[in-house]
């Protein structure tokens, strides 16, 4: 479970007061607000991205405030995917267990596991990115961010860029892997019917202080 | 409409391309010029002089070290003027400038000045190097110096260049990797520098390029003494002021020719790089 006690930051203009938040093991969370409200900075202050001015978050019993971003084991997908251009897809997905020294069984023992569910088995044969769609890459990316087994993923605005067909696929993507790999996600969105549709529990940013629900 | 649009953009594109052309004509005749002004027996001559070959020697081996050494200060330096915000930032900035701006004789003199008039501990640079090594070595006057002429000019354009090439990559790229467990020095060795080694060769190209072309403060610094410190930027000029014009364009037309080999070599080899 995620919890979020009375978290502050403010970041020129932009500021969060307050921000109480429980997300439950195993659930697909929305997270809808205008533009320029704040939602990205919460999800980085999430990774430890962004410091924070006070308050609290707890990870599964542990308080993970304090550690830096490569020790709280969350998956972060931003808008812009950031992958990585000069290394192949498959480097790509296997990177995270690459750095946590992963054995070469193991890492290939959960490159399938990742590759059913995302349909990556084509992709990750190729030599580069380039040529990838929309879908393919925010696929890859899904899985790069997946491959440590995150305690909670983060996805800012994940389709944001793709046709509505690709949306509904993804989303149905995302709720398979919440079904039958209790990922915990809080996903940044704009599209009500979207957060409609795919989101257990729903929350709103407004002027820095958040609210629960869609209303 | 359509049409009235694409004569516009074939003009557009024509203009252009016409001032290019006249840039390119106006060096491609400077190179005529030099090349109908020798005769072939003019660079046989040019290439039997045993100084100029160890000139040329000296000239591939001192722009290839300047430039490794321009390359691998430039890096870090260039990476915290892209990434970090500091006091007094501004200032660094103008100070990594100086050897673009300053007129390269200026240069020189300030190595003249550094290395044998300023007194540290009772001696100057050149005698402490010159008591610590038993006099085996000195850098004034020496290939030393020959080097940190062409390392401080090539490093100045490798730190704007390389600059340029981290502010191009998003720094969330390096955030998404040190979610996955990357602290900061993985980041860059394993995401940052993979995504700018085309970047990194350009740079080095460049440094390489302007240490070729390095010339007043060497004259300063390390002087012109044949088979010791005479690179080939030096040996036209020693040509040029002994009255030897034909063995002036010739050597001329041999660092043109070298330029032009390694320039190329380089970027076919960056291109073959590309992912």
């Amino acid at each position: 479970m995620i919890r979020l006690e009375k978290l502050h930051l403010s970041l020129g203009s932009c500021q969060l007061r307050g921000i109480d938040l429980e997300l439950q093991r195993g659930s697909l969370n929305i997270l809808l607000g205008r533009s320029g409200c704040g939602k990205t900075t919460l999800l980085e202050a999430l990774c430890g991205l962004r410091p924070i001015d006070s308050g609290r978050i707890w990870c599964d019993g542990e308080e993970i405030t304090g550690l830096p971003p490569s020790r709280r084991r969350l998956g972060y997908v931003p808008q812009d995917l950031a992958l990585f251009q000069a290394l192949s897809p498959r480097q790509n997905l296997v990177f995270a267990l690459e750095i946590a020294g992963w054995t070469k069984a193991a890492i290939a023992s959960r490159v399938e596991e990742l590759c059913r569910p995302l349909k990556l088995e084509e992709l990750i044969g190729r030599p580069s990115l380039q040529g990838f769609s929309g879908g393919e890459r925010q696929r890859l990316a899904l899985g790069r961010a997946l491959a440590l087994r995150p305690r909670l993923l983060l996805l800012d605005e994940p389709f944001a860029a793709l046709d509505p067909e690709l949306r509904q696929e993804l989303g149905e993507m995302l709720r398979q892997l919440v079904r039958e790999e209790q990922v915990t996600i809080l996903m940044v969105t704009h599209s009500r019917a979207e957060a409609e549709v795919l989101g257990d529990s729903h929350w709103r940013l407004d002027q820095g202080v958040l609210k629960s629900g869609l209303a | 409409m359509s049409s009235l649009s694409s004569t516009s953009d074939r003009l557009f594109t024509a203009a252009l391309g016409a001032v290019l052309g006249m840039y390119v004509l106006l060096l491609l005749v400077l190179l005529l010029a030099d090349a109908s002004f020798i005769r072939w027996a003019d660079l046989r001559q040019c290439w039997a002089d045993e100084a100029l070959r160890a000139s040329f020697r000296l000239t591939l081996v001192s722009c290839t070290l300047s430039a490794l050494l321009a390359v691998l200060v430039a890096l870090p330096s260039a990476y915290i003027l892209a990434r970090c915000r500091f006091f007094g930032k501004a200032f660094v900035e103008v100070i990594c400038d100086i050897p673009i701006i300053l007129p390269p004789l200026v240069l020189g003199v300030s190595f003249l000045i550094l290395v044998n008039h300023v007194r540290l501990g009772g001696a100057s640079l050149e005698e402490w190097v010159g008591r610590w090594s038993g006099g085996a070595f000195g850098i004034t006057f020496q290939v030393a110096a020959v080097i940190l002429c062409q390392f401080t000019v090539a490093a100045a354009y490798c730190i704007r260049s390389l600059r340029g090439v981290f502010e191009e990559i998003s720094p969330r790229t390096e955030a998404v990797a040190l979610t996955l467990g990357c602290s900061r020095s993985q980041a860059f060795w394993r995401v940052v520098l993979p995504e700018s080694r085309r970047g990194i060769g350009s740079a080095f190209t460049m440094a390489w390029a302007r240490s070729l072309g390095e010339f007043g403060p060497l004259l300063v610094f390390a002087g012109i003494t044949p088979f010791k410190t005479e690179v080939l930027s030096s040996s036209v000029y020693l040509r040029f002021t002994t009255g030897d014009l034909h063995g002036a364009v010739a050597v001329s037309l041999l660092m043109i020719s070298v330029a032009l080999g390694v320039l190329l070599t380089l970027r076919l080899l960056s291109r073959r790089a590309q992912p």
